[in-house]
């Protein structure tokens, strides 16, 4: 019966071919390295289920963005265990990231036909630092709001545009409710959209080109 | 290199298909199962409403005059707490009967005050009157004062506070 109703499904909606095509792909023989991409996007799906379930008691004010956390931390059931997976798995992210990225450099997997793949893989570190960025502020804890005004006033000393970019980033002069509100908003919605659009782009061309072969020594 | 199963038994793309199956599972249950907790958990805590609050020995409040006790109660909601103020007018009498009565007009809320002169409770806000009894004399007021219960254990006084 159940495989009566999967053949029925799978006529009409080709889930066998996707199946294939995504998961049975050809690959030449590689090493461990070539896990990196895999485990970067483990994290990133990991990264948004418990990020969306911290948005159930995080409010984004500086009034109640520290308590609504503490209460996270202390009273809700399991609460520390999703934020605690949040937190480390957006550093373990960058680290990932970084890896990932030296993996395509040292093999020389960026080369044609991989440009475009390497192109939008750079565009993903720039936006997963900038979730990382975003990130650290929420707490809204003494650190939060050091490490922000620190981060903030490193983008004001761009010459000529940099106050302008500063107070972009900061929604004013200074750090505020703006501040928080604004940056709650690129971690939870822009660079979000950013970031699955880029990664479709990404894992599309994977799928589409293959992955590359562990360089031989005479080439 | 078996690619499929033989007839001898497991073969290594099933074994890994298995494998990978039974780690998303575990993977799955250990984020899955905590976050049912995580949603339900302020829903299932039971709040207290009710309390019992002492206001002191019972000796010690004046016979015939109401004596206002006023004290409050902290609620807290997930991460905001709110203070409760409540006002209670103690009447007891010479023959030893007791009334506890809340300064909290039932007309729009305002808390009233006992006139001595007047041998009434005033409420400033619409010109509510009660009687010493907290009968209505006046006013747009629809009830009576509410009152609270009471009893006495060990000498002292402990009045009933239900929460809205």
């Amino acid at each position: 019966m159940a495989a009566r109703v999967l053949r029925w499904l799978d006529d009409r909606l080709g889930l066998t071919g996707i199946y294939r095509t995504v998961l049975d792909r050809k690959v030449p023989k590689v090493n461990w390295a070539f896990t990196l991409g895999s485990a970067t996007l483990f994290l990133v799906v990991l990264q948004v289920v418990t990020g969306v379930f911290l948005t159930v008691y995080y409010v984004p004010h500086p009034d109640q963005a520290y308590d609504s956390i503490n209460y996270i931390m202390n009273d809700v059931a399991f609460g520390w265990l999703i934020r605690g997976l949040h937190h480390w798995g957006a550093t373990l992210m960058v680290i990932l990231v970084v890896l990932h990225m030296l993996r395509t450099f040292v093999y020389a997997s960026y080369k044609y036909p991989r440009e475009v793949t390497w192109v939008t893989g750079v565009l993903l570190l720039l936006v997963t630092l900038g979730m990382g960025f975003t990130g650290y502020l929420l707490p809204w804890n003494q650190r939060a709001y050091w490490a922000t005004t620190v981060g903030t006033s490193i983008a004001g000393t761009v010459p000529f545009v940099g106050p302008i970019i500063e107070q972009a980033l900061r929604g004013g002069t200074d750090l505020s409710t703006l501040t928080l509100t604004r940056f709650f908003s690129a971690h939870i919605w822009m660079l979000p959209a950013a970031l699955l659009g880029l990664m479709g782009v990404h894992v599309y061309l994977v799928i589409r080109l293959g992955i590359s072969h562990v360089p031989a020594a005479d080439e | 290199m078996a690619e499929s199963d033989s007839a001898a038994g497991l073969g290594r793309r099933t074994f890994v298909t298995g494998v990978v199956g039974v780690l998303g599972a575990i993977i799955g249950a250990v984020v899955g199962l905590p976050a049912i907790g995580y949603w339900l958990a302020p829903s299932l805590k039971k709040v207290e409403t009710e309390a019992w609050v002492p206001l002191g020995p019972v000796d010690k409040i004046p016979v015939g005059e109401p004596t206002l006790y006023t004290f409050s109660r902290t609620r807290q909601v997930g991460w905001e707490r709110s203070a409760i103020s409540y006002g209670v007018y103690v009447v007891r009498h010479p023959d030893g009967r007791m009334e506890a009565l809340s300064n909290v007009c039932t007309h729009l809320s305002c808390r009233v005050t006992w006139k001595p002169e007047q041998d009434l409770y005033l409420c400033p806000c619409h010109d509510g009157r009660f009687a010493s009894d907290g009968s209505i004399i006046s006013g747009p007021q629809p009830r009576a004062m509410d009152r609270f219960d009471f009893k006495i254990e060990d000498g002292k006084l402990l009045v009933h506070i239900v929460e809205a």
